[in-house]
Order: C-alpha cells, then structure tokens, then sequence
C-alpha cells in the first residue's frame, strides 16, 4: 500500500545543510556524507535507507549530537545541534526519544527499571507515579507479566517494544529508530511496524527510521532519504523511486523492491495499485 | 584523493600521526577525569550504586588483600629475619617489616590486586556498555553518563583502595609476626616496640597519599579505556576490542601505578 503523502508541504522539524562527516585518517578518509541537504517534515514518518556503511546510523548520531560533523549545519527547529555542548545539548535530548539497534536496554536492570529510568533521572514523580506510568505501557506493549525479567530472558520482539517503551516516557517530540526490525522474523517485523503505526498516530511524534528492511518500511514513509556514496536523494513517493532516472536508484529499486514491482523497475507497475 | 606522503617522509608521517594520537587521548582522558570527578557532586546522587560498588570493589576485594597481605607479610619476615640475622639486628624486624609495608608494598600491592579484580572488570563492563549503545542510550535519555555510571565507580574506588591499603598493612604486619616471632623466634616485644618507635605519621600519611593517588589512576584508566572503547587505535571492534582494551588497561594502570610509586616517594619520603 503507498501512503498519500503530503510530507512535501509540511514544516521541517530537522534540517541538513551542507553537512560533511568523514571517518578514517588523512591517508585513508572514507566520506559518509558529502555536503549534504535535506529535512525532515514535522510530525510524519520518514525513512532513512541505503547500503550498509552509506552513513544511516551515523544521519541519526549527527542529529542527536553524538557525533559532530566535519562541516555544515543541523538544525532542530532553529537550533544548531553542530554549535551546542553541555547542558544544551541535554536540553535538547530531552525532545528526543530513540530505540537503537539492539534495543540498549541496561542488563543489570529488570524490565520495569529500564522503563523506568527516564523518568526516575529525568523527572520528579513520585515513585507511585512512576509505577503506574510503566504499568500502563506495558499494558500498552503487552509486555505486562514481564516487568520483573531481565533483558537477557527477553526476546528480540520483546526487547525492541521495551526499547520503544522507554523511549516514549518522556513524550518525545522526534522519535528515532535505527534499524529497529534487524533481527527479528518476518511475523515479528509485521507487529513491531504495526506498532510503530499505532503509536505515531495516538502520540503524533516525528518519527525517523533508519532501515534497509525495504520495501516494507516504505509503507510507514511519508518521506524516503536514500544515502548512497556521500548523497543523498530524497522521495515524497515510493513511486518517485521507480520513475528515477538515476542509474543507481533504478538499481536500488530493482534489487530492494523487485518483488513489489514484478521484478523490474522500468515497469514502474505498483503492487497496490 | 589524499595526498600520497613521499616514501621518504612517511617515517616521521607516522611519528607525527602517533603523536597527535597520543595527545589527543591524553586530552580525551584528562576531560574524562574532569567529567567523572564533577559528577561525583552532580544530583540525584546515586547513593544505592555507591554501595554496590563499595561492596564489589571494597568487600569483594578482601579475601584477596588479606591472602596477598599475610603472605607478603610472611616472606618479608622471614627474609628480614635472615638479613638482619647477619648483623645481630633482629630487633629492627618489626620496624623493617611495617615500614616497608605501610610505605611501599601495601599500597603497591593493594592497588595492583584491585586493579586485577575490580579495574578488568570495570574496564570490561563499560565497554560492553559502550559497544552495544548502552552509553549512546543514556546520553539520549539526556542522563550524564559520567554521574550516572562512571561517577559511582570512581568514588567507591578512591573510598575502598585506602581501607583495603590499610588492612593490607595491618594483616601484613600479623604475617611478619608470624614468621618472625613465632617460626623464627624473635622477642614479640622488640617486634612491636621496634615498629611504634620507628614508623611515624609521615610514613602514614605517605601510605595514604599513594593509596590515593593510585586508586585514581586505577579507576581512572580502567573505566577511561572502557568507556573509549572506540576510540582506542588498533583495539579493532565488537568483543575482540573490549578484551583487547582491558588487557591494555591493566597492564597500562599496573604501570602507572609503580611509576607513581616512584614519583612519590622521590618527591614526599
């Protein structure tokens, strides 16, 4: 199914410009991004994609300011994630929630404290308040009846929702998720994008997904930013991929959603249509 | 393209990359400390964790120091028995016995068995929390990282490596007794007397200004190269790199900790 999308319209909440970032020494330098523009709408879903090593984890640490690029700008809503340092940048996190990779839950702690952390070190609840907060999300994540295992004794699916969960004490903003189904079976991909759906549109965040789990996370795309060699090109409609006259796009369309396109770009024919 | 360095040059290319590196881990460790040591006063201080780190870092570490202690107690009273022995000295065995041990073995001693037990473990678990995003995790939920897990640590350490020192010298002591008095069989009065008459509060407060000094730099290379897993050259990636990391912590902080030995003593005896 292809999603209306009207993303083009809507006001940035992030904004590339120009933003360089290289890894490796002055002999060996490896350009992830090369000058770079683009931005994410507020409020929509956006997707993040392309090869391995193009750079989409490294777009979200840029964002998050973990990472510092070489040259050029990021902005959230007006302010400089590039120029800010300290408790700014704190400030700052404290609009963002994120579910990594591998969830990042802590070991030692139980399920309930993980979901509890935010808002045990971020706000001043009681300690009754906090309870009730983390029952209801679990509820919400039927992951109740869980709260007292650890993140070892949980399952792929189990620690991506209680990574989501926490994620989403603090009401963030801008949700970012990096590849967040890596790992995970067919089914259990199905019900974490489904969930993603149905907790964008109840908390109405920003959401970023970084992914190569293509075509599927292109159904939750109101926007599409695919990375490849440093740049980047970025699609309101899946469609827009398919009609691209980009030598590499069309490659990417053919290898990634062959299946959706009967296996042939150049037929630009949709599935859904 | 990156300008090819001439074939001539490339030697001081890369003395001149190994130095910046040097240098710019120098500087990375320096605000590290910085960061950890103000997080101590940070709020909500997390007193729940202190304790679990004083009883890992401290009480786990007691059966060790006290085993270490008795033994080297033990062969330094046998060995200055047989020396002193030659000069008709015995009586200076109990000054010989405690001097060396409050000045230079137990804090040497303490600070290289912490580093063995809790500073590897330490090392190891910050960078498994490093590698799989725990660290990025905490800095998103905008939580410092440095009050939150490094902090604890850092303070526990600086709390138990003095107390461990302190009952190093004191089982330390018993050891010399033993091997002095009751194998060898020296006066137990002359043991004690010549140990309160010789050793005095300088000689303390060296003991205690080294246990110190070097329960900083255990804790400080030994989380630091942890918690820069990454970052460390050669260290490579996944679970090779935090095991390579903490074998260079331990040998780099064992290091440390007798050129500083060194230091102090020049500098405070």
């Amino acid at each position: 199914m292809t999603r209306s999308i009207d993303a083009k319209t809507s006001e940035p909440v992030i904004r590339f410009e120009e933003v360089t970032k290289s890894f490796g020494d002055r002999r060996r330098r490896h350009v992830v991004l090369n000058r770079v523009s683009f931005s994410i709408p507020r409020g929509r879903t956006t997707v993040i994609a392309g090869g391995s090593g193009q750079g989409k984890s490294v777009t979200l640490k840029l964002i998050l300011g973990l990472m510092r690029p070489d040259s050029g700008h990021i902005y959230v809503d007006d302010l400089d994630v590039t120029t800010l340092r300290g408790a700014e940048l704190r400030s700052l996190r404290t609009r963002f929630g994120v579910l990594f990779q591998g969830a990042a839950l802590f070991d030692s702690l139980t399920v309930f404290e993980n979901i509890a952390l935010p808002l045990r070190e971020r706000t001043r609840l009681s300690e009754e308040e906090i309870r009730e907060r983390v029952m209801a999300t679990l509820r919400q994540l039927e992951l109740d009846g869980h709260e007292e295992k650890f993140p070892a004794q949980l399952s792929g699916g189990m620690k991506k929702r209680v990574g989501l969960a926490r994620a989403l004490q603090l009401d963030p903003e801008i949700v970012l998720f990096d590849e967040p189904t890596t790992g995970l079976d067919p089914v259990m991909t199905q019900e974490i994008y489904e969930l993603f759906s149905r907790t964008q549109k109840r908390l109405g965040y920003t959401a970023v997904i970084v992914s190569h789990d293509i075509p599927k996370v292109f159904d939750l795309a109101d926007r599409i930013i695919l990375l490849n060699r440093g740049e980047v090109d970025v699609f309101n409609d899946i469609e827009e991929i398919v009609h691209s006259t980009k030598p590499y796009i069309r490659e990417f369309a053919e290898m990634t959603m062959g299946e959706l396109f009967g296996g042939n770009s150049g037929e630009k024919g949709c599935a859904d249509e | 393209m990156p300008e090819e360095t001439p074939l001539l040059l490339r030697p001081f290319a890369a003395l001149g990359d190994t130095v910046l590196y040097l240098l710019t881990d120098l500087g990375r460790m320096g605000i590290y400390l910085f960061a950890s040591l103000l997080g101590v006063f940070r709020r909500p201080f997390r007193f729940g964790e202190l304790v679990k780190q004083l009883r890992f870092i401290g009480a786990g570490s007691i059966s060790v120091i006290f085993f270490t202690a008795l033994s080297s107690g033990m062969v330094l009273g046998l060995q200055g028995y047989y020396s002193l022995h030659k000069f008709g000295a015995e009586g200076m065995l109990g000054s010989a016995v405690s001097l060396t041990l409050i000045m230079e073995l137990g804090p040497i001693l303490t600070a290289l068995m912490v580093t063995g037990r809790a500073g590897s473990a330490m090392c190891a678990e910050i960078g498994i929390m490093r590698i799989s995003e725990q660290i990025d995790a905490l800095e998103c939920m905008a939580i410092d990282p440095f009050r939150y897990l490094i902090s604890p640590k850092l303070l526990a350490t600086l709390i138990s490596v003095p107390l461990l020192t302190a009952i190093f010298d004191v089982v330390g002591i018993f050891g010399g007794y033993l091997a002095g008095v009751k194998l060898m069989g020296v006066s137990s009065g002359s043991y004690f007397n010549g140990m309160m008459q010789s050793v005095t509060n300088h000689d303390i407060r060296l003991g205690i200004i080294k246990s110190f000094v070097f329960a900083l730099l255990l804790v400080w290379i030994c989380s630091g190269r942890g918690y820069f897993v990454q970052r460390i050259r050669g260290a490579g990636f996944g679970a090779e790199s935090v095991s390579k990391v903490t074998t260079q912590a331990v040998v780099l902080s064992s290091i440390s900790v007798l050129i500083f030995d060194y230091l102090l003593t020049a500098i405070l005896l």
